[in-house]
């Protein structure tokens, strides 16, 4: 399978994405420059952590308006593999392409560190090789991951088991002390209606190697490999996205 | 023609800048400052048409770039 991996001027964690999936996963890569429309093929998309367009005016929010963005969010709609790590996500949220907002970290402060997440569901070609409840080391690294949506939006994603992962303590244990910014609902990663696009604020891409402090992040490119290996992801046999 | 577009987080929206800074006037001695919200304001220039064209691109802009609708609200005034 493919993976294309978007370069914005400012991210700086497309190449953690790229040796990820060229070094552990052994499968084809490309980057993919942000002003050219071309998905070149690509099987999953990968919107890299960074501060694309510095952030200005809002994380995401002029990136959301690059030409390759139309094309990123045609392949989503289409059922096509998204993923938007950290600043990614906050792309992914500027793009309507999943629902909610990022606000400032809640003490203010970037936030660089090994945190804890619980696996919500593995019904998602993200998670599908992971066990529920399974707990993961993944580090963070944002200023602005303090995940809010309205309360009704927040019922919603829960009753559709759209919550992928939640901020937690070295044993699971859902509690505010772990909960490194303030996200609703300790909300670390979410999945559209279609369940073919995730946002995650961690980093897997950065815990493929035992030696760089976890291997966790394996599981879920692992996973997504694992999901193309009947030709298509898991997440393309579900409805429309929303 | 100029218009100035104010953006601010919706009520009930967490705003942590607010709060720092409210707690900052209370160490600095102020008193009576019961609460503070941080916003973001934009000049922009525009050129052609008259009052209302200039009111409505200006809200379409913020609409569509300025403000987030998810976290934020804004205001547009006009000036010649």
């Amino acid at each position: 399978m493919k993976f294309g991996v978007v370069t914005f001027p400012g991210s700086n964690c497309d190449y953690d994405a790229f040796c990820a999936v060229r070094d552990r996963l052994n499968q084809s890569v490309e980057f993919l420059w942000h002003g050219d429309p071309n998905l070149k093929g690509s099987d999953v998309i990968i919107l890299p952590g960074g501060f694309a367009h510095g952030d200005y005016l809002r994380a995401g929010a002029i990136a959301r308006f690059s030409p390759v963005m139309k094309s990123v969010i045609a392949f989503a709609e289409s059922g096509g593999l998204v993923w938007g790590i950290c600043n990614g996500f906050q792309v992914l949220l500027e793009a309507g392409l999943l629902p909610g907002a990022m606000l400032r970290n809640r003490a203010l402060r970037f936030s660089c560190r090994q945190v804890y997440l619980k696996t919500e569901t593995t019904d998602s070609p993200y998670t599908n090789s992971v066990q529920l409840g399974a707990v993961l080391k993944i580090p963070i690294a944002h200023a602005e991951g303090n995940y809010y949506a309205p309360e009704r939006v927040l019922d919603e994603l829960e009753a559709a088991d759209r919550v992928a992962f939640r901020y937690c303590g070295p044993h699971g244990e859902i509690a505010d002390e772990y909960n490194p910014n303030g996200s609703a609902r300790q909300i670390a990663g979410i999945l559209n209606e279609g369940r073919n696009v995730l946002g995650l604020m961690p980093h897997p891409e950065r815990a493929m190697e035992e030696i760089l402090g976890s291997a966790d992040g394996c599981r879920l490119f692992e996973s997504v490999l694992g999901s193309f290996a009947g030709g298509r992801a898991a997440g393309g046999t579900r409805a429309k996205v929303a | 023609m100029k218009a100035i577009v104010t953006v601010r987080l919706k009520p009930g929206v967490l705003d942590p800048q607010g709060v720092t800074i409210a707690n900052a006037l209370g160490s600095m001695g102020y008193t009576g400052v019961a609460g503070v919200r941080s916003g973001k304001v934009f000049e922009l220039q525009l050129t052609n048409g008259d009052t209302e064209t200039a009111r409505k691109k200006a809200e379409e802009i913020a609409d569509k770039l300025l403000a987030n609708p998810v976290i934020e609200t804004y205001t547009v005034e006009v000036f010649k």
